[in-house]
């Protein structure tokens, strides 16, 4: 077993910053995350970093962007924290060394971004993930923080108390991909997730092969609440053949889309009349969607992204990295001819419940980026707002799992507080009866009882896994490739950016046979060393559960907010759906229920008001 | 184990001018004898896909330490359908799924980012992601990279990789940084674009697997690592000292100077960075902080 103050799962932007920060506050802190810390998707980052820097702006007016942004589903004391600490935070990686694009005074570059009052987005070309992911690696390195990469974590080590408010989280069970050896990781402080999000639910997106949501579907099954799962970005432009991500940067550098008429739909159909092309990011996907819809679309399929005004000088000096992905993935060269684009999955605004500081509602248990919602995305992500949150509220995680002192959370987290309690209207039983035999083989709390000690516990969870691998390599049955591509069309065919009753009751019912068909399957690969085949039948089983929690959430939202569009309300409501959407796993039985959202600011309440651009 | 079979050596040998007789070295040597059921499957017509389809033949080394059968090296045939714009990336996703689920190989971003799929396809280091079949002669052999010891199948060990990546001090180290928490440190335009390509390393490991210096010399540095050196004693907003101190460490016995300036790290990079101009660049650094010094 090993034995760390903090373990941090996952190392991509989140986990590294959590890292680094809780080094700092004195912890002795390890990383464990299935791929090495720079294959991370963080990475693929293009567009940029927001953060109020600059005369004429302000952390206010970043916050009513966010807010507004948010289709006013974001608590306010999250999309604050994360306004007023983005300036400290980017100039810390300015610090470190990141390679920023600069102006001619040899300041910070920014750019205008969709959604945002003011040009505050700061990048690094379009390769800012890239950057920062690097520059945050390189700390990582001078720290001599320890890094177990390519070690897959498997599940957590939580007590089994019965409401999830009293567990504890003390480690984690992890694979080491090389060997085939199960180990212990005990935490004597906090397990940070940072496992990023989960877009593999979804068979055309940006996100890499790896974003299978293990930690959420891992935390979500020992009992932290997953919330406003519905609320899946859809980014407006994406490579029609492979999903690959082409910056929101090249719009807000002056791109245009155009339809099949050559009209500029934005504008001349009148989606966006104020902002157009930089309008927010789920108004473009719907204006895109309605224009194929309506048959204007190119080959029935996609819109033209147009730069080519731009020139040559300032698109190689700012957009480079486009015109690689756009020849390499597409066949286009971006200086000579529009782009091809379609709306793709892109970004999970919902997650793992935390508050400001990280914190879920199992004790000892923290969860940072795409994987947590604190909530600062509530219904929509701006873009360049990702990024600031990795490192702000990954900081924030670290040192608050250090022990460092901190003020107390304003957010609530956990069946504390004001709550109410629902019920799902599904055609199907939703959740999971257990196809490894129990709780515990399924990656939930481990029955430890409250009161093990933690090595009991670790070691209990620990033999677990071991059990469940050996069921999974030891059986004959259906390769998982088989399951997963089916949720993956179920959730592009049927959860995608315009949603209707009845498609999402069917995408439950082929949610629900394709877990019973998960139940017959079996790893054909029976090797110990490099055995991707059975980590990839694991992250399927993840993927499982957060496919069916996004669609049971889209399923009770009966409103129009943000991403989230039914056919059946097509309108936002504020009377009744000013609220967060929660599911608890509650062992296997989906519990739904709601929180409302916080609008109470440090100085001001964020009204809500008409989301216009 | 390691990639470099006597058989694979005369075969790089041979790449550069054909790789058809390459290929057929391979043939003879390892896609015969004994198969696992599922190797089998690949070459069994039934598993192929309908005469009308398009399809394209892919080779692909297969490596096992602990599975019988794969313990030696062989070669594995797969037809897979073409479809526009299939990577080789997507072709052994393909067999994977479809053929044979113990096939191996890293891959995450699948846009020439992660750096994770770089293999050794018809006899060139290249990203599977960002190589096209289109653009490739049948049948396309995908090997691990090599000079890296195989784990399994395409998988290399990249720990000695990281090793040289992590000996130049990799990270940024300047004299001192503002006092204000909100004050940045100016860095021109003509600096950083001075960086810039040496910035855009993903850690593939092409460089270095192409590298015959690297090859031959267990400690050398090694292109990419230089590369980062390069990156960090380039930037204006570090201090002399430090970089004095980082061109000494370029300078060592396996640093700059064992560099033959064949071009072939140049050559490979998917991200398209001058490693050997930048490896030259040092050279005169280096000189010119010697003769500073005289």
């Amino acid at each position: 077993m090993y034995e760390h103050d903090v373990i941090v799962v996952g190392a991509g932007g989140a986990g590294l910053r959590a890292a680094v920060a809780a080094d700092e506050a004195g912890a002795d802190v390890a990383i464990v995350s299935k791929l090495h810390p720079v294959r991370s998707h963080t990475g693929a980052a293009e567009g940029g970093i927001n953060a109020a820097l600059r005369e004429g702006d302000s952390w206010e007016d970043h916050a009513y962007d966010t807010m507004k942004g948010s289709d006013y589903l974001g608590d306010a004391p999250a999309i604050e924290t994360l306004c007023q600490n983005s300036p400290y935070e980017v100039i810390q990686l300015e610090h470190w060394g990141m390679a920023f694009s600069r102006e001619d005074d040899g300041r910070v570059s920014q750019r205008p971004f969709g959604g945002l009052s003011f040009p505050r987005t700061t990048y690094a070309g379009a390769e800012t993930g890239h950057h920062l992911l690097h520059t945050l690696y390189e700390q990582v390195v001078k720290r001599g923080i320890e890094v177990y990469d390519e070690w897959h974590v498997m599940n957590l080590a939580v007590t089994d108390e019965e409401r999830p408010e009293d567990r504890h989280c003390h480690g984690v069970v992890g694979y080491d991909v090389a060997s085939g050896e199960v180990s212990g990781f005990k935490a004597r402080d906090g397990v940070i997730l940072a496992t990023g999000g989960p877009g593999q639910a979804f068979d055309h997106t940006t996100n890499a092969v790896s974003c299978t949501g293990d930690g959420q579907a891992m935390a979500y099954r020992a009992g932290v609440p997953l919330e406003d799962m519905e609320f899946i970005q859809f980014h407006p432009t994406t490579l029609p053949s492979t999903g690959v991500l082409i910056s929101e940067g090249v719009r807000g550098e002056g791109g245009i889309l155009y339809n099949e008429d050559g009209e500029r739909f934005m504008f001349e159909r009148g989606y966006a009349n104020n902002d157009g092309e930089l309008a927010s990011r789920d108004v473009v996907s719907r204006a895109e969607l309605t224009e194929v819809n309506e048959g204007r679309g190119i080959e029935d399929e996609y819109v033209h992204l147009d730069m080519r005004h731009l020139g040559e000088e300032r698109i190689t000096d700012r957009l480079e990295n486009i015109l690689h992905l756009a020849e390499d993935f597409e066949g286009a060269d971006g200086l000579d001819e529009p782009m091809p684009v379609k709306p793709g999955q892109h970004y999970a605004m919902g997650g793992l419940e935390t508050d400001e500081n990280g914190e879920t509602c199992v004790g000892g248990l923290y969860a940072a980026g795409e994987c947590a919602c604190a909530s600062v995305h509530g219904a929509n992500r701006l873009g360049g707002n990702a990024l600031p949150e990795l490192i702000v509220f990954g900081k924030r995680a670290g040192h608050h799992a250090a022990g460092k002192e901190m003020e107390s959370a304003e957010i609530e987290t956990g069946q504390r507080g004001e709550f109410e309690r629902a019920t799902v209207d599904s055609p199907v039983e939703l959740g999971d009866p257990g196809s490894f035999g129990d709780a515990v083989a399924d990656g939930g709390a481990v029955a430890a009882g409250g009161t093990a000690d933690p090595d009991t516990l670790l070691e209990d969870a620990v033999e677990a896994e071991r059990q469940r691998i050996d069921e999974l390599l030891n059986t004959d049955g259906i390769h998982h490739s088989e399951v997963r591509s089916d949720v993956q069309e179920t959730m592009t065919a049927k959860v995608n950016v315009f949603r209707e009753e009845d498609g999402l009751k069917e995408a439950l019912r082929e949610l629900r046979a394709a877990r019973d068909r998960y139940e017959d399957v079996a790893v054909q690969d029976p090797s110990t060393t490099f055995n991707t085949d059975l980590l990839q039948t694991i992250e399927t089983r993840n993927i499982l559960d957060l496919a069916e929690a996004i669609t049971v959430g889209a399923l009770a939202r009966k409103e129009f907010r943000g991403a989230h569009w039914r056919a059946e309300a097509q309108e936002r409501k504020d009377d009744e759906w000013l609220k967060h959407t929660m599911l608890s796993w509650n062992e296997g039985d989906p519990e739904l229920w709601y929180r409302p959202v916080i609008l109470e600011g440090e100085n001001k309440e964020y009204e809500p008001k008409v989301r216009s651009y | 184990m390691s990639t470099q079979l006597p058989q694979q050596e005369s075969e790089e040998s041979t790449a550069e001018e054909a790789a058809e007789p390459a290929a057929t070295d391979h043939d003879h040597e390892h896609t015969g004898g004994p198969r696992r059921d599922v190797g089998d499957k690949t070459t069994d017509t039934e598993h192929e896909p309908a005469d009308t389809e398009d399809t394209r033949e892919i080779r692909v080394f297969r490596y096992d330490p602990e599975i019988e059968g794969k313990q030696e090296p062989r070669f594995d045939t797969f037809h897979v359908p073409f479809t526009r714009g299939m990577t080789v990336l997507d072709a052994v996703i393909y067999a994977r799924d479809n053929f044979d689920p113990s096939l191996t190989f890293r891959h995450s971003c699948r846009q020439a980012v992660c750096g994770s799929d770089a293999f050794f396809v018809n006899g060139e280091q290249r990203l599977g992601c960002k190589t096209q079949i289109s653009d490739l002669e049948e049948p396309i052999r995908i090997e691990p990279l090599p000079h890296q010891d195989v784990v399994k199948d395409l998988v290399v060990d990249m720990d000695h990789f990281y090793e040289e990546m992590e000996a130049v001090d990799p990270y940024f180290d300047p004299d001192e940084t503002p006092d204000g928490e909100l004050e940045e440190q100016r860095q021109s335009r003509a600096n950083r674009e001075k960086v810039k390509m040496s910035t855009r390393c993903i850690w593939c490991g092409a460089c270095f697997s192409s590298c015959n210096i690297a090859a031959g010399d267990n400690e050398y540095l090694g292109p990419a690592a230089l590369n980062k050196a390069y990156r960090f004693a380039m930037d204006e907003r570090e201090g002399d000292g430090k970089t004095q101190e980082r061109l000494e460490t370029i300078e060592q016995d396996h640093g700059v100077w064992r560099c033959q300036t064949q071009f072939s790290c140049t050559n490979v990079c998917p991200k398209d960075i001058p490693l050997t101009e930048h490896i030259q660049e040092l050279k005169r650094e280096a000189v010119k902080s010697n003769l500073k010094f005289w």
